[in-house]
């Protein structure tokens, strides 16, 4: 059969098929487009302002590779005037991390960027591989997940930077919308839909400027564009690849490719409904960010982008959330209500954000904290615990 | 699927066409390099010409040195969420399992499923 040609320039031969709309493109159609939507979604969303520091959290992986490379060439094409830094966490996990951080060292030669390491050893005083020979193999991705948070916004502040950016796909957004309504975790549920989290309150904010971007078009920028990125997974989960949310995702992407986008848009939707919460939407541009305080417990899977990977310890942390959450329960009942009375008086007097995002200071490491405790310090005294034994 | 071949195949003399296969994202470690130049049998043991679908099964029965083939194929097909590039263009585009591979094509293979 002849080749079919770009939808766009009718010229060229078309060699990608965009999930969303099957639109067909040649590439370099496709390399345009795909970063006239990211610059799109930054626009409308508000996401930067003029001479903002923003540090990209840098795994090395797929996406925070693409997300550097995107937000360089925007930042350049449109005047963002953007302050660019490369953000990367060393875990501590020989022959995983120190490869990946030699990709992003080239990186950040090739994209001119600073780059910043910080590592959980500096931070905690253990690094991952200390960890799995004091706990074992399960469980230890929530260590690593609920360390990575805190690591990425101390590492910000140590660079005077109140904004970072992570590589989140429309993918992960999915995968964590279905997780979350399967949990009936409304609150998670609005901040994992919202494209900025943390507001003006916290020190660090942070945004996901690729989540309405497919994680395919994310793989074949990359792959028409050669930047080399680094793909081997985590020594310690390797089950992490099996996840179940993860796999039903790109079955139905299989069977129609626009659902990923249409869960996103379905868990916004949703989100709006969260009295007190609200998420933002691009698409529309229905409404301006408001930004729900936020939430330091985000991601609390671990493994950088994908919270549906792991197995095992996240369900304990989501146990642990969801107890958490019990004085959420009267909510259920009133999204009903508030549908049905629409914007009454009745509607401002519940909106009031929950008492349980209030942000205080972690009374151990006085880092910010919605529990007197934060996570890490909680996780850090257990391990702390059982470090003599271990050096016996 | 097309008509088979009019010619009777022997298995000793089964011509070949000589393609190129490259793994991406994390796929190299199943195939222990990334890139590959193969001579695959010009047909399946029916006689129909070698196809994507064919491919796969012959990767996973000649090339694979992991015990994990449910990483790259799952019932039967190449498992959701890894992207295959037939000389450089999607798959979708050319008829995926069913295109008829043809000497000194570039067959890529791209998990887009390790983390990022």
């Amino acid at each position: 059969m002849a080749p079919a040609l770009c939808a766009i320039c009718k010229t060229a031969r078309a060699l990608i098929k965009r999930p969303k709309n099957h639109t067909k493109l040649c590439k370099s159609c496709f390399i345009t487009i795909f970063e006239d939507e990211v610059h799109h979604t930054i626009t409308s969303s508000q996401l930067f302002y003029p001479g903002e520091k923003v540090a990209i959290g840098a795994s090395g992986g797929k996406d925070s590779t693409v997300l550097a490379s995107v937000l360089k060439t925007l930042n350049e094409r449109h005047g963002y005037g953007l302050e660019l830094v490369l953000l990367s966490i060393d875990e501590g996990i020989r022959g995983y991390r120190d490869d990946s951080l030699e990709t992003v060292k080239k990186n950040a030669a090739q994209y001119d960027m600073p780059l910043l390491v910080v590592g959980y050893d500096e931070l905690y005083g253990w690094t991952m591989d200390q960890v799995v020979e004091t706990i074992g193999k399960k469980g230890n991705c929530t260590y690593c997940g609920v360390f990575r948070r805190q690591a990425l916004d101390r590492g910000a502040k140590m660079l005077g930077i109140r904004h970072v950016v992570t590589g989140h796909n429309a993918d992960d957004v999915a995968e964590t919308v279905l997780m979350n309504l399967l949990r009936g975790d409304l609150s998670r549920l609005s901040r994992s839909t919202s494209i900025v989290t943390g507001d003006n309150k916290s020190e660090v904010k942070r945004s996901k400027p690729l989540k309405y971007s497919y994680e395919k078009e994310i793989v074949l920028y990359a792959h028409h564009k050669k930047l080399e990125y680094f793909s081997t997974e985590c020594i310690y989960s390797p089950e992490a690849f099996r996840g179940s949310a993860r796999t039903l995702i790109k079955q139905l992407e299989r069977v129609r490719p626009s659902a990923i986008l249409d869960i996103v848009r379905s868990g916004e939707d949703m989100a709006r409904l969260v009295p007190g919460e609200s998420a933002s939407s691009c698409g529309g541009c229905k409404s301006k960010t408001e930004t729900p305080v936020a939430v330091l417990e985000d991601d609390v899977g671990g493994c950088g982008s994908s919270n549906g990977r792991t197995p095992g310890g996240e369900m304990a942390a989501m146990d642990k959330q969801l107890r958490e959450n019990e004085e959420a329960e009267g909510l259920e009942v009133d999204i009903t209500k508030l549908v049905l009375e629409g914007k009454n008086g009745q509607r401002e007097k519940r909106d009031k954000p929950t008492t349980r995002q209030v942000l205080g200071k972690c009374q151990r490491c006085g880092y910010m904290s919605s529990q007197d405790i934060c996570q890490a310090c909680t996780l850090l005294e257990g391990l702390n615990k059982n470090r003599p034994q271990i050096q016996i | 699927m097309a008509d088979s071949t009019e010619v009777p195949i022997r298995e000793s003399e089964t011509p070949t066409i000589s393609i190129a296969v490259d793994f991406y994202g994390g796929l190299h470690t199943l195939f222990g390099k990334g890139q590959h130049k193969l001579a695959i049998p010009a047909a399946d043991k029916s006689g129909n010409p070698a196809t994507i679908g064919f491919l796969v099964t012959h990767l996973c029965e000649t090339k694979m040195n992991d015990p994990r083939t449910e990483l790259f194929v799952l019932d039967g097909h190449i498992r959701p969420g890894i992207l295959v590039l037939i000389n450089e263009a999607d798959w979708e585009l050319e008829g995926e399992e069913a295109y008829e591979i043809q000497s000194g094509d570039n067959i890529v293979f791209v998990s887009t499923l390790h983390g990022g």
